[in-house]
């Protein structure tokens, strides 16, 4: 007996819709958060991600109903990440009927935050989302960026993960900035660099383009492996991540 | 035409219980989310959800009598579910960073933290139930969704008697997946979380009531 290897899709979310063109056939609304998420769960989804990337109160008011009625129908694991900033925050996403939270600037801005939120909540709901890219003259050679990408904030991405988990997150996603998009696999160096410094779950995300990228993640270290475009573009299916990995020799739940 | 089944959701402030709330629903019982005691007490299954700390999930539950709504269903004979850290409080205590707290001992068993190298542990795990298991019936190896990083060890040696338990196994820890005695029941992982497998489990228990 051990833990399957989760796979987990990630949907952007702008105002209670998902964005980013998601393409599957006969689907009555492409931007419909609980039609996407009941798809990936028959799909075999073993969670699915939600990252908030909407600018307006309102917006976010709006992304809050459509987790309180994606929970409501879908009954596998949510995850809601993106402009999380206060446990105040956290405590209004898991009543709306998320299970885990991600945070990931707020936490780079006042570190007591994460302590704040799993004293409240217990470990188990908070993840911590390292946006990291090759920075040589960070000690790790890793460093954690910000705005998607876009900004250094002169942090080693490994010493944070560590530094992350010693102050009480229960789940480290790590997000290649490198390779995001790229589709030229996992960072692998990365993963196993993190792999080294922390003993909690940690999700692999990043560059993956086709299902035999994700058992190298795993082999890197990886408990679960996380993708957005592959799976909403149809390139690669769930079912077919599942399959490479248990060719591969990883239990999966099927 | 058979009167529809009531189940109450315990409300004592802790847990996503809206989940539980529709997961049950779909069973095609009333499902009433409420703290109200002779709501609870009379509902013909009890569902005691609670995540986060033990400790916090005992206070919680205590504020509103909810060890009274347990005790006072199991010697009437009625139907009690309790998950994740709902099923923890029903043992005799919890021990988190040193401290112990007791917990409402329908169960004797220690919660403590698991042995295991990779904590929490978070995901689909697959659980040995005996044959005589009711919740797990027609469930043979199908995955459930388990995040915690406490539970009553195996190698703690819980004197659980007559209980029917369930086992899962984290980096060679193993401890108390499922338990169930008379109108007690409890799992370690969130059945209403757990998909088709998990609605399954609950179907069983909602035919139980």
């Amino acid at each position: 007996m051990s833990l399957a290897v989760r796979v987990i899709p990630c949907l952007d979310v702008h105002d209670g819709r998902v964005v980013k063109g998601v393409n599957f056939e006969n689907l009555r609304d492409a931007g419909d958060p609980v039609e996407l998420a009941a798809r990936y769960d028959a799909e075999g989804a073993d969670e699915v991600t939600f990252l908030d990337i909407s600018a307006s109160v309102e917006g976010r008011q709006t992304t809050l109903e459509m987790v309180h009625r994606t929970a409501g129908e879908v009954f596998i694991p949510l995850t809601v990440g993106g402009g999380i900033s206060s446990v105040e925050d956290v405590d209004t996403m898991l009543r709306a009927g998320a299970d885990k939270v991600g945070i990931n600037t707020a936490a780079i801005h006042r570190p007591e935050l994460i302590g704040e939120i799993t004293r409240r909540f217990g470990n188990q709901v908070l993840v911590l989302s390292v946006d990291a890219r090759r920075e040589p003259e960070q000690p790790s050679g890793f460093g954690v960026t910000t705005h998607g990408g876009r900004k250094p904030a002169d942090l080693d991405a490994v010493e944070w993960a560590r530094r992350g988990v010693e102050l009480g997150v229960g789940e480290i996603l790590l997000n290649s900035m490198d390779a995001d998009g790229t589709t030229g696999g996992f960072d692998l160096e990365m993963i196993r660099a993190v792999r080294a410094v922390v003993d909690v779950p940690l999700i692999a995300s990043g560059g993956a383009g086709q299902a035999s990228d994700f058992p190298p993640a795993v082999a890197a270290g990886a408990d679960a492996v996380l993708a957005a475009s592959v799976f909403h573009f149809g390139t690669v299916k769930i079912t077919e991540v599942k399959q490479a990995l248990s060719d591969a020799g990883y239990p999966v739940r099927n | 035409m058979t009167p529809e089944l009531s189940v109450v959701v315990l409300d004592y402030g802790l847990g996503n219980i809206r989940s539980a709330q529709r997961a049950l629903a779909r069973t095609g019982v009333e499902v009433t989310v409420s703290v109200d005691h002779d709501e609870a007490v009379a509902a013909d299954g009890l569902v005691v959800p609670g995540v986060g700390a033990f400790a916090a999930c005992v206070d919680g539950l205590i504020n509103i009598g909810g060890d009274k709504i347990i005790a006072e269903r199991v010697a009437a004979g009625k139907p009690v579910l309790g998950i994740c850290v709902g099923a923890q409080i029903l043992f005799t205590e919890g021990v988190e960073h040193g401290r112990r707290v007791a917990g409402c001992a329908q169960w004797p068993g220690v919660v403590e933290e698991l042995y295991a190298r990779r904590l929490p542990h978070m995901g689909w795990n697959t659980v040995d139930a005996p044959q005589q298991s009711k919740l797990f019936g027609g469930l043979a190896d199908e995955r459930f969704y388990f995040v915690h990083s406490y539970g009553v060890r195996e190698r703690a040696r819980p004197a659980l008697g007559e209980a029917v338990v369930t086992w899962a196994e984290h980096d060679g820890d193993r401890f108390v997946a499922g338990i169930e005695q008379g109108p007690l029941s409890a799992t370690q992982f969130h059945p209403e979380k757990s998909g088709t497998a998990g609605a399954r489990l609950l179907q069983n228990w909602v035919a139980s009531l």
